[in-house]
């Protein structure tokens, strides 16, 4: 028994990354999901229209943050600005009416206002919009169409790409003519088939079973979910290259899944966090992924709308995606040509010797 | 038109591991390189096959469309069956439909390999699962077919259908380079390369090697004393400079492997 205890510790010490996941990760953990995990919203931006906006601003209290005051602007701009995610809720100060627009999609901002609106009295009128009943499932559902993306994206390509590596194929792939871009493309794509049928199916099962409404364009959420799709399949091929086999694969694709299923504001409310934590959040690309599947289901946000979310993810994308495909391509060129290059190496003639 | 290499040396990590080696091989020719584990063999052939960067000399390889390569783990993809594997190479190397169904099912029957086309790579045995790579780095008919241990871990019977397979490429006029730890194997060469911690200790025609051996290999019952003493079956085998006692024996390529192994590791020792 003393000789499997010693082998086992001399094992898990050359096994670094498998120690940083037991030690480094639960301190890790521990210290960003003790502040991230909260449902508690502290602040909640305002927006107040109609001609009674200023008085009305004036007299709102903590939580609501008053960030605009427009008594130009009535209702329908209201909602226009909730729609399209500026706000999570606006005032309409009309004479002798007060009426308070709450963003449904943002469930937890919802109920928070809510709440503070009782304490507040006076009961003006509340609007709950995109969301009326407040359900859970409604919110989650898009949400979880975008976990199920990263899951097959990430999780299932980083196997799928270590295992070339870990039969021996990889070296027959680099010898045959295959360009790396040919290789690489050739690997994601029937992820990316997988990864399509899954959200179909997924936005489908939403909307028929859990009566998810759906007033968006489907062709915007069509292009977030490609944008995003390239993050994490990029992000898949970049975790293969850096594994040696499937068992390390897996630990860093948890170890990137983890964060963006707790800290992109599908769980816990990105408004609920203190800075410090969610700043992370806004590096995740499920992050910009909920905004728009969010967006696009619940509110009928338009692409115009939604241009932050898609400029990031773009941004994300064309970073990831270029990184991995230059990681892919060391793996087929000759080992050490890098090195060999910046040392004015001979050439190697490529060809018959004359 | 020939390939091969010209002073090829390769550094990994600070340790030279291949050091100034130089073959060629023409159409119909087979080399053979040899050596123990660590000498250097995959690296050379990895140099050839375009895997490796040499950090110095020339190397003349064919272009991928024209290379044939199997590696040590045989390339085989587990999840496809037999089958499968053969059609994938033939795809990659842009072989139409008929020419490619018509290719692959010659190979099968020649390695073999028919009743199992349908089986997973990952349910084939050792000797199936190296033919099938060997059939997999041919299936394009190449001009330059690199081998890395294409029987080792081998059965005889299976070893003798590769060495056919070999043969009958070289015979179409194709360049073959395989690495082997069989001398046996490797006197069926046209030219041995024969490695010894990178460094090219002995190579030619294997009736040349055994030809140049210098001084005399004796027999003897039991150990004799000195450096260069070997087991050979149940006698003993030894080589001196000159003179020497016992029945001097007429050396194979596989005594002549040892003596200059011998002789290297003593003149390491020595320096």
């Amino acid at each position: 028994m003393w000789a499997m205890i010693v082998k086992e510790f001399r094992q898990m010490r050359r096994d670094r990354r498998t120690l940083a996941m037991m030690v480094v990760m639960p301190l890790l953990l521990l210290i960003v999901f003790g502040y991230a995990a909260s449902f508690d919203v502290t602040s909640i931006p305002v927006r107040v229209v109609g001609t009674g906006a200023a008085e009305v601003a004036a007299r709102l209290p903590a939580p609501f943050d008053v960030r605009a005051v427009a008594p130009a602007e009535d209702r329908q701009d209201a909602v226009r600005a909730l729609r399209d995610g500026d706000v999570p809720v606006a005032v309409v100060a009309d004479p002798g009416a007060i009426t308070v627009l709450l963003d449904g999609s943002e469930l937890f901002t919802a109920n928070a206002a809510r709440a503070a609106l009782a304490r507040v009295g006076g009961s003006p009128r509340v609007d709950v919009l995109f969301n009326p009943d407040l359900r859970t499932s409604a919110v989650m559902v898009p949400g979880l169409a975008g976990m199920i993306l990263l899951f097959v994206g990430t999780v299932i390509t980083s196997l799928g790409v270590v295992r070339e590596r870990q039969s021996g194929t990889l070296e027959q792939l680099a010898v045959m003519p295959l360009r790396p871009w040919d290789v690489f493309v050739g690997k994601i794509a029937p992820y990316f088939l997988v990864a399509a049928v899954d959200l179909t199916v997924v936005v489908a099962a939403g909307t028929l079973l859990f009566g998810v409404p759906f007033h968006g364009s489907l062709l915007v959420l069509a292009l977030g979910a490609l944008l995003f799709l390239f993050v994490t399949l990029g992000t898949g091929v970049l975790i293969s290259s850096v594994s040696q086999n499937q068992g390390q694969a897996i630990q860093l694709a948890i170890m990137t899944l983890l964060p963006q299923v707790l800290l992109s504001g599908l769980i816990f409310p990105l408004r609920s966090m203190p800075l410090g934590v969610r700043w992370i959040g806004y590096v995740l690309p499920l992050t910009y992924f909920t905004q728009i599947s969010r967006g696009v289901m619940l509110r009928g946000s338009p692409l115009t709308a939604l241009w932050q979310p898609f400029l990031y993810l773009a941004l994300l994308g064309a970073a990831v995606v270029t990184f991995a495909t230059l990681r892919f391509r060391a793996f087929l060129l000759p080992r050490g040509a890098g090195r060999a290059g910046r040392r004015s190496a001979p050439r190697t003639t490529a060809g018959a010797k004359p | 038109m020939t390939w091969g290499l010209t002073g090829v040396s390769v550094t990994r990590g600070g340790r030279l591991v291949l050091d100034g080696a130089t073959l060629d091989v023409a159409p119909g020719g087979i080399v053979a390189v040899v050596g123990g584990d660590g000498s250097g063999k995959s690296s050379l052939l990895a140099v050839l096959a375009g895997l490796l960067a040499p950090t110095a000399g020339q190397v003349g390889t064919a272009t991928r469309s024209r290379l044939g390569f199997l590696p040590a783990s045989s390339g085989v993809y587990p999840d496809l069956t037999a089958a499968e594997n053969l059609r994938f190479a033939a795809t990659v190397h842009r072989m139409g439909s008929a020419a490619a169904d018509e290719r692959i099912r010659a190979l099968l029957a020649i390695t073999g390999l028919t009743a199992a086309a349908g089986r997973l790579g990952a349910r084939l045995s050792g000797g199936m699962r190296q033919k099938l790579g060997v059939a997999m780095a041919l299936v394009h008919q190449p001009d330059l077919l690199i081998l890395d241990e294409p029987t080792t871990g081998v059965d005889p019977v299976s070893r003798a259908d590769l060495w056919w397979l070999i043969a009958r490429e070289a015979a179409r006029c194709a360049a073959v380079v395989l690495s082997t730890t069989y001398l046996d194997e490797a006197e069926r060469a046209g030219e041995v390369v024969v490695l010894d911690h990178g460094r090219t200790v002995l190579q030619g025609a294997p009736a040349g090697i055994v030809a140049a051996v210098p001084g005399q290999i004796r027999a003897a019952d039991s150990r004799p004393s000195g450096p260069y003493a070997w087991r050979r079956g149940r006698s003993w085998r030894v080589w001196h400079p000159a003179g020497g006692d016992g029945e001097v024996i007429r050396p194979d390529l596989q005594d002549a492997v040892v003596v200059a192994a011998l002789r290297e590791a003593e003149e390491a020792g020595d320096e």
